[in-house]
């Protein structure tokens, strides 16, 4: 009798007067894997940008449970003292910011927004240059600044990093897989998986089916219209990579064209 | 400081040195002329060469429009509703211990964090201190370590103190760097500055500690007009700190300072500067203005002389700290951070004259305008006739919070030479509402990122800083950037 983490009902949202979300329905328990999948521009990144808080959509309808309390409600810093977290399908680089003052400004700051005291910083610094060897990054990367000159490889796996060393209860990975080649997606699931636990929870938007073949999604969703057409088990993953995604009878994707849902 | 509390635990989420020390002062009432001069040189006991120098000043003064050509705009000011000078009253003149001086004062630094006793000057940094150069408004009231520094020869003391202990050295070098008759605040300040520091490092000395000082302004209405005089002698060596803490006024207040700077052969002079003056309310309303005459002369061959400032105070600061390039293989440098917010101003940066041969210097400006701030970097290489072999380097970055402020970049480039090596970067950056929000979706607030961002943006600069005022400066630039996104 597992309690739902994360509850969305009939959730609507708009980008200025174009509705992107339209009747979404999904709950996430702990310890669950649940995969989003869908066409371009079905309002996937727009999905993971609203769970995290991001200014600039509007929710003209529904509502988010997290924990039993409403998500909207919150602010984006207090949602992720809550837990939640998003790597990023484009990380931005902040310059004269190094990673490791980063990760530790975030980690402090989440702490005391929980009450907790800060960290020793050389417990810190330990504990990230574990995290560092979970994901298989160099250890240089962590006095660069965050994201600075950073590969698409090297960016994805250091949004895994710190997903690693915040611990967030509820991960979104908005399309953690795409531009990587096979090396790079395998350290990524690799993060991924030693991320698994049964008091965390995941979500990852994906576009291909090919990272779910290193992390085993619990459910598989697809995403189209702007709501959840189709659940399954992972094996609807690679149902939909034989035969695509189903085109709808009759009206077309509700989502506009990709720049504008990921922008 | 490594004797000053951070200065976060002085400040609140407002400006708490808002506070005014009641304290008998012995001020003359406002006005200007040639009466108030020999007024002020009486009150100081001041030697005949002073007076007359002051009054060549004042009498060029008056002759003297003032300036308009800054991009900082200000209503007139009315000279003559300036008291130009204010003491606080001893029992007898000049404290000859700590247990002379009022007891009002010593409260007033211990507020303000700024140590007058010895043993807290020493705590904290392992085998250094920081000599204290205490200034209560117009006067000096103590100065600490004046032993330990007279054992290598060192003269650290009130300006008011070495025309009257080494009026021979104030002579030779007072007004050699910076003339009376250089601008209209420099003539000014030298016919009615009030005191300062003067400090003297005699050949070969390398001073083992950071040299301080600090100042404020107490006395509504009164004009603060310090001159500073800085020499180090052939292969001396001298690091010195400037840092500022102002009440709340509700009338602008002028801050005419003038500083010189003279390095002989081998010599290095470095000068630091956080400078935290009152800058206003959040409508722009009171504040400081802050006209600065700052200039080091590398006289002698192989002297360097660098300049470090953190502004984030003031209504209006205008200030150029420069260096004339004259010995060769002198070096020349200048790495700041202005930042301005709500309403205020700034017009600063720096002039580098390259005169001898193979002459340096290096301008590294950081200007952060936020709320409806104005932030003019204005700076001047200029490379002589004969000044072979000379190389510049220049970088000015400006960065943008919101989009009610504005940042201008006035480089002026004169170059004489063929040989010459002159580089300027510059670049214009915001703070995106992408890096915002990643710093928010890692439970980063948008204050705390701002302050994040902003610091890395000023990391260059901040590591030129000795320890102590880095970590002050740290601290500042939380403060003065409250409010500023949003």
């Amino acid at each position: 009798m597992s309690e739902s983490l994360l509850s969305i009902r009939q959730l609507a949202v708009q980008v200025e007067d174009t509705r992107i979300l339209d009747g979404l329905d999904l709950e996430v328990r702990p310890g669950e894997v649940h995969a989003i999948m869908g066409p371009n521009g079905s309002g996937k990144s727009t999905l993971a940008h609203v769970l995290a808080g991001r200014p600039g959509y509007r929710v003209v309808g529904g509502e988010v449970r997290y924990e039993g309390k409403d998500l909207l409600a919150l602010e984006a810093e207090q949602r992720a003292a809550a837990g939640i977290f998003l790597a990023f399908q484009y990380p931005v680089e902040i310059s004269g910011v190094s990673n490791i003052q980063f990760l530790k400004t975030a980690m402090n700051s989440l702490r005391k927004m929980r009450g907790e005291p800060e960290l020793d910083a050389m417990e810190f610094l330990d504990n990230v240059k574990r995290r560092l060897h979970q994901t298989q990054m160099d250890e240089t990367l962590l006095y660069r600044g965050v994201n600075e000159g950073f590969s698409g490889g090297e960016k994805k796996s250091n949004e895994i990093l710190q997903m690693l060393v915040l611990e967030p209860r509820l991960a979104i990975l908005d399309e953690s897989d795409s531009g990587l080649d096979i090396d790079a997606l395998k350290r990524v699931a690799a993060g991924i998986e030693s991320f698994r636990r049964e008091d965390r929870s995941l979500i990852l938007v994906t576009h291909y089916q090919r990272l779910l073949d290193y992390v085993t999604p619990d459910y598989v969703h697809v995403l189209q219209h702007g709501r959840i057409g189709r659940s399954g088990g992972p094996e609807l993953a690679q149902e939909l990579e034989r035969a695509g995604y189903a085109p709808a009878a009759g009206a077309p994707a509700a989502g506009e064209p990709e720049d504008k849902e990921n922008g | 400081m490594a004797t000053t509390p951070p200065i976060n635990e002085l400040l609140n989420r407002g400006y708490s040195p808002g506070f005014v020390t009641e304290i008998d002062a012995d001020s003359l009432p406002p006005g200007l002329d040639e009466s108030v001069i020999h007024a002020i040189v009486e009150k100081k006991r001041e030697p005949e060469f002073m007076l007359q120098w002051r009054l060549a000043a004042y009498r060029h003064w008056r002759t003297m429009r003032v300036p308009t050509w800054s991009r900082v705009h200000y209503p007139p000011i009315d000279f003559e509703s300036i008291s130009y000078y204010s003491s606080p009253r001893a029992r007898k003149d000049a404290p000859a211990s700590l247990d002379e001086v009022d007891p009002e004062i010593l409260r007033t630094y211990e507020r303000l964090g700024v140590p007058l006793h010895e043993r807290a000057a020493l705590a904290g940094v392992a085998g250094a201190g920081v000599a204290v150069d205490a200034v209560f408004d117009s006067v000096s009231v103590a100065t600490t370590f004046q032993k330990e520094l007279a054992e290598l020869g060192i003269i650290f003391c009130s300006f008011s103190e070495a025309v009257q202990k080494h009026p021979e050295l104030v002579q030779r070098y007072m007004g050699t760097v910076v003339p009376y008759t250089d601008n209209f605040y420099a003539a000014l300040n030298a016919a009615v500055f009030s005191d300062g520091s003067f400090c003297y490092i005699p050949k070969g000395v390398k001073c083992p500690m950071e040299l301080s000082t600090y100042f404020r302004i107490n006395a509504v209405g009164t004009g603060q007009f310090e001159r500073t005089l800085i020499v180090a002698e052939e292969g001396a060596s001298v690091s010195y700190l400037e840092g500022c803490t102002a009440p709340m006024r509700d009338e602008h207040q002028l801050h005419a300072a003038v500083v010189e700077l003279i390095a002989l052969d081998n010599a290095e002079i470095k000068y630091a500067t956080v400078q935290n003056w009152y800058p206003g309310d959040a409508e722009g309303k009171g504040g400081i203005y802050n006209f600065v005459t700052k200039r080091g002369l590398c006289a002698g061959h192989h002297s360097k002389i660098s300049w470090t400032q953190v502004e984030t105070g003031s209504a209006i600061t205008w200030k150029y700290p420069s260096v004339m390039l004259k010995g060769d293989d002198s070096v020349g440098e200048f790495h700041s951070v202005a930042l301005t917010n709500n309403y205020q101003q700034a017009d600063t940066g720096t002039k580098m004259v390259h005169i001898g041969k193979r002459t340096r210097s290096t301008i590294l400006s950081k200007g952060i305008s936020a709320g409806r701030g104005q932030n003019t970097y204005r700076g001047l290489v200029k490379v002589g006739r004969r000044a072979e072999g000379a190389r510049n380097y220049s970088q000015c970055d400006s960065l943008l919070i919101g989009d009610r402020c504005g940042a201008h970049t006035l480089p002026y480039i004169e170059v004489m030479r063929p040989d010459a090596q002159v580089e300027h970067e510059a670049t214009t950056s915001k703070i995106s509402d992408e890096q915002l929000f990643y710093c928010r979706q890692r439970g980063i607030d948008a204050e705390a990122a701002v302050s994040l961002l902003v610091s890395g943006f000023c990391k260059e600069v901040f590591r030129k800083l000795p320890m102590e005022f880095a970590v002050e400066a740290q601290a500042l630039m939380e403060v003065s950037l409250e409010g500023a996104i949003g």
